[in-house]
């Protein structure tokens, strides 16, 4: 691995309060990204792969209850930095983000070409309208989007084409990080395989830094140098890709990739019995271990974050002596 | 499924279209939205098969026709030979309905045990309550909702998806239909449960020889549920093969695309590109001429494909294809 680190989040904790107890959807997270890598975050639904990304975007709803840890940024380290100032200096400016569901988000009354825009003008990266027009039309080229489709409005656009203007909003501001939430759950099969070979392309040729979100682990498989699960708001496992997708080793991901269906191998699939733990009041101990096969008397504390020989961090007991 | 052949055909379905108006000011017709567009298969009794597509491919709009819920325009379904205007109402506790947002085809007020007792009132299926309670409470261990008396009083937003799923379908198998018609029973589901819930279907379509049609997008999961599989695009099918088969040796164009671009989990996926067409399927007001596929096709034969539709031919036994380049009988 490089030692190149674009960005190191540190005990990561973004807690909320409802109305039954305090959730802690994100638990102490804990990586870092080399730059100009790929990470997938898998897990779940309700794993807290979202809320991480907010987190480390400071996208906060009103109901948050603890927020704490660090987060450097190339080089800096944004928790630091007061509201203004990290919107000035980071979001959107150093990294963007692609939301879930967002071709659906798209403003109906203002023209695709305006919308790319916006980021640039209300983060005063262009003198006028016509320079940021040129940049538009630059993201719009990477993206593949025809250029005729700036003056259109988002209604007149397929969902693919949407959801390309969604990530070019993403790179209109030239960040060095994009964090993508699911970019093509909501797409079809070839509008899928179409657009991750352009987030592909795009990556190589801006020579970016990805961070992607998605429950769909046969098509994180696309983008991945390094992986991370999540489970229970909690680093389950983090490897490179290799490792990930080939011998997994925390009991979760084991069982997770045993879940997913291949084309073209033959494998009797597998499930996961019962349901991840309530992120409020979480079970003492490994938080998988009540649905684990491999759990035993240890597994009742809190398991350490093992770091292994070829650099992989496994949260799990079993590992415990085999640290590097 | 060697003994379903003599069971004979459970649904016959033969040249089917179903349009829907395209109106302007509320009277002007100003065309129709071909959402099936001639499409014919036998289903065996006990025999299950998947239909997969695109969205707005149509296969939502068939599943529905199929269970008499559109009228088709032109075009007949036979149910054990009869049309479903013969069978009428009887036809509804004959079919099963499992719908792809459990969440949304649930109603939010009603417990679990009146959402299905509900089919049993309606369809006059049991006259005594406690007969009802008795179905009721069987059906659930059926789709393993475990322990029932916990289950039976909840409301659906108490239960997490997985179990809303099998909520819908103990639903569609309490008057114990011979068809289900499964509409992506799990997209909207974790992954985790997915494979539970598909087992659970598979189990319950070989303990009572249900003939059962599953719709997805998905072709990863096919294999885990069906025989064969029909691939639609725009409203027509293209592709009819055994599973195996289809997987292993595409034979249309679109087919070679939809494989192409389903990743297995494998690392080495990151440093490729997937080979896949460009664009989009096309409107189904005014499909392209000649092959509907054509526009994104790389093998188009020009003079051909864009001319004439192409008809349905066999190059290998029980392998269908619609495609020109198979017109001479073979393969290239």
């Amino acid at each position: 691995m490089s030692n190149d680190i674009l960005l190191k989040v540190e005990d990561l904790r973004l807690y909320f309060r409802t109305t039954k107890g305090v959730l802690r959807a994100v638990d102490g997270v804990s990586f870092e990204l080399a730059r100009d890598r790929a990470m997938v975050i898998v897990g779940e639904s309700g794993c807290g792969k979202t809320s991480l990304a907010r987190a480390i975007l400071r996208l906060l709803p009103r109901n948050v209850h603890t927020y704490s840890g660090q987060v450097h940024l190339d080089g800096t380290e944004v928790m630091a930095l007061n509201e203004e100032q990290f919107r000035r200096q980071v979001r959107w400016v150093k990294m963007s983000f692609v939301p879930q569901a967002a071709m659906n988000a798209l403003n109906p009354v203002v023209r695709v070409g305006d919308q790319v825009a916006e980021p640039l003008l209300i983060h005063n990266h262009v003198k006028s309208k016509k320079e940021a027009m040129g940049r538009v039309e630059e993201a719009l080229r990477l993206v593949g989007v025809p250029l005729d489709f700036m003056t259109r409005y988002a209604f007149e656009l397929s969902g693919g084409m949407r959801q390309r203007v969604i990530i070019a909003m993403a790179l209109v501001t030239s960040p060095v990080l994009v964090i993508l939430d699911e970019p093509t759950s909501a797409l079809d099969v070839l509008t899928q395989a179409n657009i991750m070979n352009s987030l592909k392309r795009i990556r190589k040729e801006l020579a970016l830094t990805y961070i992607l979100i998605t429950h769909d682990i046969a098509t994180s498989s696309e983008l991945a140098n390094e992986s991370m699960v999540m489970y229970a708001g909690q680093v389950a496992e983090r490897s490179h890709a290799g490792g990930f997708y080939k011998t997994p080793f925390h009991p979760y991901s084991k069982m997770l990739m045993a879940s997913v269906p291949t084309l073209r191998e033959d494998k009797e699939l597998a499930f996961i019995p019962g349901k991840p733990p309530s992120l409020i009041n979480p079970p003492e101990g490994c938080r998988f271990a009540p649905r684990c096969p491999e759990r035993f008397s240890k597994c009742d504390q809190d398991p350490p974050a093992v770091t292994m020989e070829d650099g992989r961090v496994v949260k799990c007991w079993l590992y415990t002596g085999k640290a590097r | 499924m060697m003994e379903s052949k003599q069971n004979g055909t459970l649904l016959q379905v033969r040249d089917l279209h179903t349009w829907f108006e395209l109106r302007k000011f509320g009277f002007l017709r100003i065309g129709f939205v071909r959402a099936v567009d001639g499409v014919n298969f036998d289903l065996e009794e006990g025999e299950a098969f998947a239909i997969v597509g695109e969205s707005g491919c149509g296969k939502s709009t068939l599943a529905r026709t199929v269970l008499g819920l559109y009228k088709p325009t032109q075009g007949e379904v036979l149910f054990q030979g009869r049309s479903l205007q013969e069978l009428g109402k009887a036809y509804h506790s004959q079919v099963g309905y499992v719908q792809q947002d459990p969440y949304g085809a649930l109603p939010p007020f009603m417990s679990v045990k009146r959402i299905l007792e509900e089919p049993l009132i309606i369809n006059k299926a049991l006259p005594s309550k406690e007969a009802r309670l008795a179905r009721i409470e069987e059906v659930l261990e059926e789709v393993r909702l475990i322990p029932v008396k916990d289950i039976i009083g909840k409301f659906p937003h108490m239960l997490s998806g997985g179990q809303q799923q099998r909520v819908v379908i103990a639903r569609a198998t309490i008057l114990k239909p011979k068809l289900i018609v499964a509409d992506e029973p799990v997209s909207m589901l974790d992954a985790s449960v997915r494979v539970e819930i598909l087992k659970l279907l598979r189990e319950l379509q070989e303990a009572h020889r249900l003939g059962v049609i599953y719709i997805t997008h998905d072709l990863s999961t096919i294999r885990y549920f069906s025989e064969r599989i029909f691939v639609m695009y725009a409203a027509k099918f293209v592709e009819k093969a055994k599973v195996h088969e289809l997987i292993h040796n595409p034979l249309h164009p679109y087919t070679q695309a939809l494989l192409e671009a389903l990743p297995d989990p494998e690392p080495e996926n990151a440093e490729t590109f997937r080979n896949v067409p460009p664009g989009e399927p096309p409107s189904l007001v005014r499909p392209p001429q000649g092959c509907r596929f054509h526009p994104r096709c790389t093998q188009v034969i020009q003079g051909l494909c864009d001319q004439q539709v192409p008809p349905e031919f066999e190059p290998e036994p029980e392998h269908f294809v619609s495609c020109w380049l198979y017109r001479d009988g073979q393969g290239n």
